[in-house]
């Protein structure tokens, strides 16, 4: 019973990670059909940048953790707001080259940042608590995965929340349905695309931090494997659906997590057949709009 | 927005206009006055919904556009729209996934919204604000499609196809809620319902293969069987424009 309390929320904290990442990369498509391969980049940069700030402050305090947070989110969010204004705007509609241009950037990104910070990996400090366990039901939870959960829950309800009941929320969900009526209505939906990069991006640059929290080390390369698992959230969850988006990182995280242990460490392929289950059976995935 | 009923609110010379690679519209010219409602007819697949498209820049155009003597042909959609250009597209084209409240709020282009016009033309609307859009039958949907274009005040309405595919009673009231927007805003109008036509327009512009073969009085072709059925192919016995 221990073993899957621990598998259960372990996996909650490792979704919350996906999470943090393909909510923005489902938006992004949603309202734009963009699949955007340098989102990955956006979580680095927030994990490199949240770390400098943290080192600078070097005391491991919860300020500390909290000022490298909002380094990472405010980081990721101008460097994504920047990649849709000057690259990503020219191209909509072309989607080739969206593509293109997206994965250069990933790479030239990863190798800036071997350039900047090395290519080893650079371990982090956090608050002392984090590093410890709690104990539930005779399983002991390391306590960074409570964090996880909870950042990523904030984040989904302040997603939410600005979607629900902001003008530019409103513009948004009637764009992911019709972009070309919400121009019609006299509505420049640029500056729509531009706030949502931001968002995904602060919440990637946010998710650099927990990650780098989360693995114990930050490098070069720590938002191109996470953005790998979030591409397979985003397509099970719908492409263009948050909620899809957030109940496919807790299921494919946990999924993940048990097939590593009781099935000798196949949680990898567990996951890439459970994308393939989905594509054959509901190419929509379990919350996306139909074509 | 004030227009002299004198002139031309829009004016459209050699409007070209392509979908993918396809030229849809071809050398197109017209005007619609300042006042009234101006019909845009033809056959099916004319180009009838594509001129529209063009002018507000929906699709790749070349040609001049021109509202209230100012070009909008380079001009992004809702930068013309901004301009007072409301648009009720065909198939209606509300937002299935946002309440009916939602959809009109999303087409407030002013602090100071027509909401009593807009309640009073379609009372149905305002006991349904909180339905989703999508849930609503196509003649209520219509009416969101029409009341988001009549909240703000415009220079000119761009109304494609507002009766396709409703039941007669509710045919009667788009044509009412029509002929009330009409007072106050100069209409371009797509309508393949001959009835309809003949209760609104006052002129009409005839499409044919692309091109404009026909323009003048409403009556002046309505009156006349023989045109009918050349332009439109159609008996003037028939009310509608076949498909």
């Amino acid at each position: 019973m221990s073993t899957i309390i621990l598998l259960l929320i372990t996996g909650l904290g490792l979704g919350a990670l996906y999470f943090l990442v393909a909510s923005g990369l489902s938006l992004i498509y949603g309202l734009m059909g963009v699949l955007n391969f340098a989102h990955g980049s956006f979580l680095t940069i927030g994990a490199f940048t949240g770390w400098e700030v943290a080192r600078r402050l070097s005391d491991g305090s919860w300020w500390t953790l909290v000022a490298a947070m909002l380094t990472g989110a405010v980081v990721g969010a101008l460097v994504a707001a920047a990649t849709e204004y000057f690259l990503i705007r020219r191209l909509y509609n072309r989607h080739i080259e969206q593509v293109l241009v997206t994965v250069g950037l990933a790479l030239a990104s990863v190798a800036l940042f071997e350039g900047i910070w090395g290519t080893d990996p650079i371990y982090v400090t956090s608050p002392s608590w984090l590093g410890q366990t709690t104990e539930i039901l005779g399983a002991r939870i390391p306590n960074n995965r409570f964090m996880l959960i909870l950042v990523a829950v904030l984040v989904l309800v302040a997603i939410v929340l600005f979607l629900k009941f902001t003008r530019y929320g409103l513009i948004i969900r009637a764009g992911v349905e019709n972009r070309l009526m919400v121009t019609a209505l006299g509505i420049d939906v640029r500056r729509a695309f531009t706030l949502v990069f931001a968002i995904g991006g602060a919440a990637a640059g946010l998710g650099g931090v927990l990650a780098s929290i989360y693995y114990g080390y930050v490098s070069a390369h720590i938002g191109g494997s996470l953005l790998i698992f979030a591409f397979i959230v985003t397509v099970i969850g719908g492409l263009g659906s948050l909620a899809g988006a957030a109940i496919a990182s807790v299921l494919v995280a946990v999924l993940q997590q048990f097939a590593n242990f009781y099935l000798s460490g196949t949680g990898d392929l567990a996951v890439v057949l459970a994308l393939a289950a989905v594509l054959l059976l509901r190419p929509r995935g379990l919350l996306g709009a139909k074509s | 927005m004030s227009t002299n009923p004198s002139t031309s609110i829009l004016t459209v010379r050699n409007l070209y206009g392509r979908i993918e690679g396809q030229q849809v519209v071809e050398d197109v010219s017209f005007d619609v006055p300042g006042t009234g409602v101006t019909a845009l007819l033809g056959r099916n697949g004319v180009g009838k919904t594509s001129t529209i498209k063009s002018i507000l820049g929906l699709i790749d155009v070349s040609g001049e556009v021109t509202l209230d003597g100012r070009r909008v042909d380079r001009m992004p959609t809702h930068r013309v729209v901004q301009l007072g250009v409301g648009y009720v597209p065909e198939d209606r084209e509300v937002f299935g996934k946002l309440t009916v409240a939602e959809n009109l709020k999303l087409a407030e282009r002013s602090a100071r919204p027509n909401r009593d016009l807009v309640d009073e033309l379609f009372p149905d609307l305002v006991q349904r604000q909180a339905q989703l859009a999508g849930t609503l039958s196509g003649g209520q949907q219509q009416m969101v499609s029409l009341a988001r274009a009549l909240l703000n005040q415009n220079r000119l309405l761009l109304v494609d196809e507002p009766t396709k595919g409703l039941s007669p009673r509710i045919v009667g009231e788009v044509a009412v809620a029509l002929l009330a927007a009409a007072k106050t805003v100069p209409i371009l109008l797509v309508e393949q319902n001959l009835q309809v036509i003949r209760q609104l327009a006052d002129r009409v512009v005839v499409l044919s293969g692309g091109r404009v073969v026909f323009t003048g009085e409403a009556a002046e072709l309505l009156d006349d069987p023989e045109r009918i059925q050349r332009y439109l192919g159609v008996h003037s016995g028939t009310e509608q424009v076949p498909k």
